[in-house]
């Protein structure tokens, strides 16, 4: 008895000591982030392994909680931000200036930003299944002159979810004042508009949606992962819009040396190694290795753009109203 | 001694009215028309319905404010008198107390009661699995734990055939005679009145008259009564 | 009525209080936008046509399962409420493997040469919800019919009364008792509509205010808007509520003595074949998909990773916990509900709660004194409850009216009161809809996707999240085996709690 009682007594002492000494850093992220199947895990043992702290990530709605929060917010790092709420994170003057050196990065598009730092990227993309489609589109023009009954395709909702609002964007920038036009046509062939990106790519899957809004890296999952070399990402030679994942630290951090460290960790040979399988992505530093063979070999656009975020964050509200108004003829 | 003191029921635009008392020990029969109010005094008396004015008094005390189950009478509906879901038993046992587990003394007085009214062995039945003689009985067994002074019967047998309803009311007026208790009792039926109760209140035309005895009531009735017995 | 009063304080100040705190932080409301509009008159329109719809195909289906015996008929009834109860987005997997492009009944259709059904656009989110809510429906009309005492029916049969007759003397005023109180429950869980419509809607055209208020949160930062469109959620609440409380009649049916229902209350030759016919249709429509899902999903069951297992097992806990809370509040309210004006509507209002709103004012509320994530369980399991209160009060009503109409005068003539008479009286005749409300707020509960993500720390997962973490990662296989497993869980605690409340039924 008294040896448990002493045995219990030095694992508690053991434990607080455990937490005592160690700084915690928290870093907020989206859900499906931290769960077993995303790159948290990853990342919180690579960052353990190098900086003696303790990484506690806290998931969730990120930027809104944290704009609920104000300066009194617990966050040192927010990660996986989009480039469509990086113009309201930054108004609200919380977040402070990555430091890093951007000129490493690898990324098709040039990043000026001196925030909000990527740290993995892809472009939106038709992805289809090419033992279901025999004529898939070869350009954008193709997808919408083709008769309404020649394929299904599964969108997202540009009001909700973030690749949806790629979308719309990616149409802007190719169609301009047309993109009235360009939706009107579109939408006979679209099988439904989901919430978020899972949905609709749980219609591809299931056979219901013969395509399906996605990213140029999705097939990279079914390739490596499933050994499926079945899906394809169509690519059009109108170009691609890019979608970058982002990371930021927090002005307010009482750990601003570890958040710093963070940064320096997310532009590292270890992280970028790891996140295209983990994150099913690009690395935004690629050096020959981070990509496994499939991946490395899979097709890509030959032009990516990108709005700077004010002119998206100046075109959104007019794209939407654009959208809703021909969409739904 | 029950009094009502210028008791006033008003309900829409139907009144009643009763300033009279009832001796202790008295039977009582309620007599008239369909509608004229016979139920409505006793659910009054039993305190389901406030009257508009006027109090109701019993041994001198105003219980006029009081709640139904604390006012010193018992009283039988013309039907819902057992709840369907408790046994005869448990049933019965609400005329103690509503404790969760009565002791083997209640049990024991429950018992008793049960074979006072004829239905002995039967305790643990439901009481749909008893015909309507022998549910009036069983509330009639509550009654008799309850042991209130004050009986209100409010055509509790009305369903039952000529002779089952004469062998229950024969059955309460010798409780009410080992018990000393006072019954108010509704009928329709002057037979009933007359084999039960010595005396009888009159209810017609917005009035409850004092009580009188029943044989000379019946046989002289006023016009409001005869005209409901007919020729 | 104390504790009825403190518990309708505590709803209304969960479903305000949270209000009134994003009102404020906003600085005031603001005003819609066309599209707001648009989506509100959306909103109104599938939400009736689904509620009518669902309430009119209920009543055949209620009234053949009412008259007609047959074996397995307890089975069926139970898991007639299983699509009621399944997370809408495990829902809407099983009606796309029957109904979907792949479906079961386009592969029959096209064998015969018919063109194709599509279950997108306007008539999906209706099939959808006719799919979720016609089981409510039934089940809200089958106890209407249960709770016609044998007495009446037995006088029915005695009367030899044709169909027509029994319908005009049982079925109608039972129906014009029991029909506003179930439209106004499916016309509301219509209203606030999100995962159906977006995911089966087909783009702008449908969308529910309860999109308009995401995308004001998501996308504007607006919380006025978000607040205004909030705000027009609970008047389109109230004024429903309003409207149907003018509309119900008590049924004044009397009480009978729990006679066994006669058995026979089936008029023969065509009918049989007509109720027959109606009862097959009925397993088809709302049992294949649950069929499709389980089939999918069983054998990818014993692959699926712990942690899978291990948001069950948190699912389960929060269920748990969650059912006794709806419960302690649904009680008191709805005993209180017959003579207090105030508890029916305070006990609706949770229904039209956007949960975006709650979770943002519950948060703005805590913030200042305490850190939220160390109220995660807390206020999920009160949030739970609350947003399962409605459902609870709606099947308790009705039984608590007539036990009221019923017994209220024997109890008092006895001085019968308090503890004795919830033990004694209360809840033996409750018995019932108490198993099948807790039932319900398990279910609920199971399928609550963590509408209070602001509070979550991220560590202790549900089933549901678990769900959708595995189909954001590509796992659908996986996705599907746990798909299944929130399916069985769900709808086994439904069961049990259904059954336990049968069991304790003394009737």
């Amino acid at each position: 008895m008294k040896k448990t009682l002493m045995l219990a007594g030095c694992l508690v002492a053991a434990n607080t000591a455990f937490a005592a000494d160690k700084p915690v850093l928290t870093v907020y992220a989206p859900d499906y982030f931290t769960s077993e199947w995303g790159p948290g895990p990853a990342i919180e043992a690579g960052f353990e392994a190098q900086c003696g702290c303790d990484l506690r990530f806290v998931a969730g709605d990120v930027l809104p909680r944290i704009l609920l929060e104000g300066e009194a917010t617990e966050a040192d790092v927010a990660i996986g931000l989009n480039t469509d709420v990086s113009a309201r994170a930054r108004a609200s003057g919380l977040f402070a200036p990555h430091g890093e050196d951007l000129s490493r990065l690898t990324m098709p598009v040039t990043w000026e930003d001196e925030t909000f730092l990527p740290f993995d990227w892809s472009e939106v993309a038709f992805v289809y299944d090419r033992t279901r489609l025999a004529t898939p589109p070869r350009s954008f023009a193709e997808l919408l002159d083709a008769p309404a009954d020649a394929y299904k395709i599964a969108i997202q909702d540009p009001r909700a979810s973030t690749s949806g609002l790629a979308l719309l964007l990616w149409v802007k920038h190719i169609y301009g004042d047309k993109a009235g036009e360009a939706w009107a046509k579109l939408a006979p062939k679209v099988l439904t508009v989901t919430q978020d990106w899972s949905q609709s790519y749980g219609l591809f899957t299931d056979g219901e949606a013969d395509m399906v809004l996605s990213f140029t890296t999705s097939p990279a999952y079914h390739l490596i992962a499933e050994g499926d070399d079945t899906k394809v990402a169509a690519i059009f030679p109108e170009g691609h819009y890019f979608y970058a994942e982002l990371a930021a630290q927090l002005k307010g951090s009482k750990h601003p040396e570890l958040a710093q460290a963070f940064m320096d960790y997310i532009l590292s040979d270890d992280f970028q190694g790891m996140i295209a399988t983990a994150n099913w992505s690009y690395p935004v530093i690629e050096k020959p290795g981070f990509l496994p063979e499939g991946f490395a070999a899979l097709p890509r656009p030959q032009t990516s753009y990108f709005y700077p975020e004010a002119e998206a964050e100046a075109l959104r509200g007019p794209a939407l109203e654009e959208w809703r108004a021909n969409f739904g003829k | 001694m029950l009094t009502l003191d210028r008791l006033r029921i008003t309900q829409d635009d139907f009144a009643l009215e009763a300033d009279f008392s009832i001796a202790p020990g008295a039977r009582v029969a309620v007599l008239g028309p369909s509608g004229a109010g016979k139920s409505t005094l006793l659910t009054t008396i039993a305190g389901f319905l406030a009257p508009s004015a006027g109090r109701v008094l019993w041994a001198g005390t105003d219980i006029t404010g009081t709640a139904p189950g604390m006012r010193p009478l018992s009283i039988l509906f013309q039907d819902q008198n057992l709840f369907p879901h408790l046994t005869v038993s448990q049933n019965i046992g609400l005329g103690i107390s509503p404790r969760p587990r009565l002791s083997t003394g209640d049990s024991r007085r429950i018992e008793a009661a049960l074979e006072r009214v004829g239905l002995a062995g039967l305790g643990a039945r439901k009481p749909v699995a008893l015909s309507g003689g022998e549910q009036g009985r069983v509330a009639l067994a509550r009654c008799l734990l309850r042991a209130k002074p004050l009986l209100l019967l409010d055509e509790p047998f009305a369903a039952l055939g000529p002779a089952l309803k004469a062998e229950m009311l024969a059955l309460v007026a010798e409780i009410a005679r080992e018990q000393g208790t006072t019954v108010l009792m509704v009928s329709h039926d002057p037979t009933d009145a007359t084999a039960l109760c010595p005396e009888t209140v009159l209810v017609a035309e917005g009035t409850a008259y004092p009580p009188r005895p029943t044989a000379a009531l019946l046989a002289n009735p006023p016009p409001a009564l005869a005209a409901y017995l007919g020729p | 009525m104390i504790p009825a009063a403190l518990a309708a304080t505590l709803v209304a100040a969960l479903v305000l209080a949270p209000l009134g705190a994003v009102i404020l932080r906003a600085g005031g409301v603001s005003a819609l936008t066309p599209s707001d509009l648009d989506a509100l008159i959306f909103t109104l329109w599938q939400a009736a046509l689904s509620a009518g719809l669902s309430c009119a195909l209920a009543i055949p289906l209620a009234r053949a399962l009412h008259r007609r015996r047959f074996p397995g008929r307890g089975a069926f009834i139970a898991l007639l409420g299983a699509p009621f109860l399944l997370p809408t987005i495990v829902a809407v997997m099983g009606l796309l493997a029957i109904l979907g492009r792949r479906g079961v009944v386009n592969g029959l259709l096209a064998g015969l040469g018919l063109p194709e059904f599509s279950l997108y656009g306007a008539q999906g989110v209706v099939v959808a919800h006719i799919f979720l809510n016609l089981p409510l429906a039934a089940r809200m009309l089958l106890q209407g019919w249960q709770a016609i005492p044998a007495e009446r029916l037995r006088l029915a049969l005695a009367l030899g009364l044709p169909p027509a007759a029994q319908a005009r003397h049982l079925e109608r005023p039972m129906l014009r008792a029991v029909l506003p109180g179930a439209f106004l429950a499916i016309f509301l869980v219509c209203v606030s509509s999100f995962a159906v419509a977006l995911t089966l809607g087909g783009g702008p055209r449908a969308s529910t205010i309860e999109v308009a208020i995401y995308q004001a949160f998501r996308f504007d930062a607006d919380l006025g808007r978000a607040a205004t469109l909030s705000l027009v959620q609970i008047a389109l609440a109230l004024a429903a509520l309003g409207a149907a409380a003018r509309l119900t009649l008590p049924s004044s049916f009397g009480a009978g003595l729990d006679r066994a229902a006669p058995a026979a209350l089936a008029p023969d030759r065509w009918h049989r074949i007509k109720d027959g016919a109606t009862l097959t249709l009925a397993a088809a429509f709302l049992l294949a998909p649950l069929l499709a899902i389980a089939l999918r999903g069983i054998t990818e069951i014993p692959a699926l990773p712990a942690s899978v297992w291990r948001a069950a097992a948190n699912s389960l806990m929060l269920a748990l916990g969650a059912t006794v809370l709806t419960l302690t509040l649904a009680l008191p309210l709805s005993l209180a509900a017959p003579r207090a004006r105030w508890a029916e509507p305070v006990a609706m209002l949770p229904m039209t709660a956007s949960a975006l709103v709650l979770g943002t004012g519950l948060f703005l509320i805590v913030r200042p004194w305490l850190a939220p994530t160390s109220l995660a369980l807390p206020v999920t399991l009160l949030v739970n409850a609350t947003l399962t209160l409605p459902f609870a009060l709606r099947l308790l009503l009705p039984e608590v009216r007539s036990l009221q109409a019923d017994y209220d005068r024997l109890a008092a003539s006895l001085g019968l009161s308090g503890l004795a008479r919830l033990r004694l009286l209360t809840l033996p005749r409750l018995a019932r809809p108490l198993g099948f409300s807790a039932g319900i707020a398990a279910a609920f509960s199971m399928g609550d996707l963590g509408a209070i993500t602001l509070f979550s720390d991220g560590r202790s997962q549900t089933l549901p999240l678990a769900l959708y973490s595995l189909m954001g990662s590509y796992r659908m296989e996986a996705a599907a085996g746990a798909a299944c497993l929130l399916m069985a869980l769900t709808f086994g605690l439904y069961a049990l709690f259904d059954r336990i409340g049968a069991h304790a039924d003394p009737r």
